[in-house]
């Protein structure tokens, strides 16, 4: 029997806003513990949320960037739990009224295009983190309870692990050009869990689904759900039955195990938040939050390929960040050859920012620096050996490539008298060489360059070198 | 007739973490079914055309800056915490 993978998303996103969603808390990443919260933070008897003007903006633009409806009519709801991550006992979030509803986007596999829907959206607030330790005891941390959240679910349109991973990278893509979330996974700040079941093919009904949690990074939830879809469909090869479970990823063992059994719909008595008044966003409203939302990368891309002419993959690695985009756009504005700028962003600029583990607004690099160094490849003023070094010390510290040029001494000797004068010295100290290359080893030309590169600490101009050395010995 | 049923009340109960015993049980599920006869008043109203009320206030939109303000230190955070360790607070091993 042949079955159909059904997988559907739920993504959680953490809003950059400067303060919690519902108290003044500083929100930012690597504070102490239980540095940035307050007595509504943890719950204090008699304190009341306070809903952040920001978050909503946020909220609202990621929506937008998403292709969803946004609702003119919201409110919040309670979430009740017990759990010593939220001292409230519950969590206040949107469930009956989202800000968006009815979004997509479109993916890319195998070089076809595909759209898969998004549910909806909805505000809510982070929890704390808890460090598990065995002396029986957990420590928590509530730095991150009351962090703004958007979660977004996905329509089961996903139909393969390999789809999900290109659904994850494009949410990903698009939630960072708005800049509303820094999305890195590894500081938590995008998670995901993932919903997969199998259907026979030609079956219309749903199969029972497993939920997968604890996915650390894409590629584990790739992995996680590419492990569920062959554990399933052995399940149901041999008769069995697929129960409704919670799973989690073990990225050591590389499989997926089993949680708990959910029985039924957990039962979490929504209600309407009473303490928070309903949200009423009006046309101007959505307008102005609409004008704020930067060209997106479909559109980048789109732009770079008939404008600029570029190759797909260029395309595709320029607006991989918002970041690199704007940097390629400005160093372009800055007179700079589009191709070239495009080989060095793809080439030197991202292998230093991995190498170094640096984003690229860290460096010291600025695009017209970039730019004024591709103009004196260009002018023939830097050999490209030469341009390696005065972009490492762009790269490292900034500054103007010419004065860079003069302090290192690095202009590039193109004067053909004084070439000849240090290539005829060298000849007369390399009879061999000569010798050699006259009797058809060509690698004794290589040789003889090299000579000259060193002598002139590489300054030398290759193609010039090159023709002066050939004419000087065909005269001996 | 009694509105809610012993299995109800347990479940509420459960759910609400309350350890209540089968006296109280019984006490609850006339208290409860009393208080929504109660409520069954309302039921006389006609409220067709009526849209749900979820707030007795008319405003919308009751909003704060995102400004940041520290408000308390560490030590307060944690001052009224049972157990601590490491600026955290300390709970019972929660592990699923």
């Amino acid at each position: 029997m042949n079955f159909e993978t059904i997988i559907g998303l739920e993504v959680h996103v953490e809003l950059k806003t400067n303060s919690k969603i519902f108290s003044p808390s500083p929100n930012h990443f690597g504070a102490k513990p239980n540095e940035n919260v307050n007595p509504i933070d943890l719950a204090y008897p008699g304190v009341l949320p306070q809903l952040n003007e920001e978050a909503i903006n946020f909220a609202m633009k990621a929506a937008m960037a998403l292709n969803c409806e946004i609702a003119t009519h919201q409110r919040f709801d309670r979430k009740n739990y017990f759990y010593p991550d939220n001292p409230k006992a519950y969590q206040i979030t949107q469930d009956a009224q989202p800000i968006g509803s009815n979004g997509w986007i479109d993916i890319e596999v195998d070089g076809k295009t595909k759209r898969i829907g998004i549910t909806r959206i909805h505000m809510e607030e982070d929890a704390g983190k808890l460090i598990h330790s065995d002396d029986g005891y957990s420590l928590v941390d509530y730095n991150r309870a009351g962090t703004p959240l958007v979660e977004i679910v996905s329509e089961p349109d996903i139909r393969s692990p390999e789809e999900a991973y290109a659904y994850l990278e494009k949410l990903r893509n698009i939630i960072q050009f708005t800049g509303v979330s820094d999305v890195k996974m590894e500081e938590g700040s995008l998670r995901c869990d993932a919903n997969i079941s199998l259907r026979p093919i030609g079956q219309e009904k749903f199969g029972t689904k497993a939920e997968l949690k604890n996915l650390n990074s894409f590629s584990f939830v790739q992995k996680g759900l590419e492990f569920e879809e062959k554990r399933q469909r052995e399940v149901l090869l041999a008769g069995g039955e697929i129960l409704q479970e919670t799973r989690r990823y073990d990225e050591q063992t590389r499989e997926t195990v089993l949680m708990r059994i959910k029985e039924g719909a957990d039962d979490y008595r929504y209600f309407p938040e009473p303490d928070l008044m309903p949200l009423y966003i009006d046309e101007a409203w959505k307008e102005r939050i609409r004008a704020e939302i930067p060209e997106l990368p479909d559109a980048r891309k789109k732009r770079y390929i008939e404008e600029y002419k570029l190759p797909a993959y260029d395309a595709m690695v320029l607006t991989s960040t918002k970041e690199m985009s704007d940097f390629f756009e400005a160093t372009i504005e800055a007179e700079a050859d589009i191709k070239q700028a495009s080989n060095w962003l793809m080439g030197e600029v991202s292998a230093y920012m991995n190498k170094e583990q640096k984003d690229l607004s860290e460096l010291a690099l600025t695009p017209a620096g970039l730019a004024k160094m591709i103009n004196l490849i260009n002018d023939g003023t830097l050999s490209s050996k030469m341009a390696k070094k005065v972009f490492a010390e762009l790269v490292e510290n900034g500054g103007d490539p010419e004065k860079i040029i003069k302090e290192k001494g690095l202009v590039q000797i193109s004067d053909e008298g004084q070439l000849t004068d240090i290539i005829t010295k060298i000849l007369d100290a390399n009879e061999q060489s000569i010798e050699d290359f006259k009797n058809g080893k060509d690698r004794a030309l290589g040789f003889l360059v090299g000579q000259v590169m060193k002598e002139t600490k590489g300054q030398a101009n290759p193609p010039m070198v090159n023709k002066i050395l050939l004419a000087e010995m065909k005269k001996r | 007739m009694a509105k809610v049923t012993k299995d109800q009340v347990k479940k509420i109960a459960d759910v609400a973490r309350l350890d209540i015993n089968e006296e109280e049980t019984e006490v609850l599920v006339q208290q409860l079914s009393d208080m929504l006869s109660y409520a069954d008043v309302l039921k006389d109203l006609d409220t067709e055309g009526v849209e749900p009320l979820y707030q007795v206030h008319e405003h919308t939109n009751v909003l704060r800056k995102d400004e940041p303000r520290q408000w308390i230190t560490q030590d307060e955070a944690l001052k009224n915490a049972t157990i601590k360790k490491d600026g955290q607070f300390q709970v019972p091993s929660i592990l699923e």
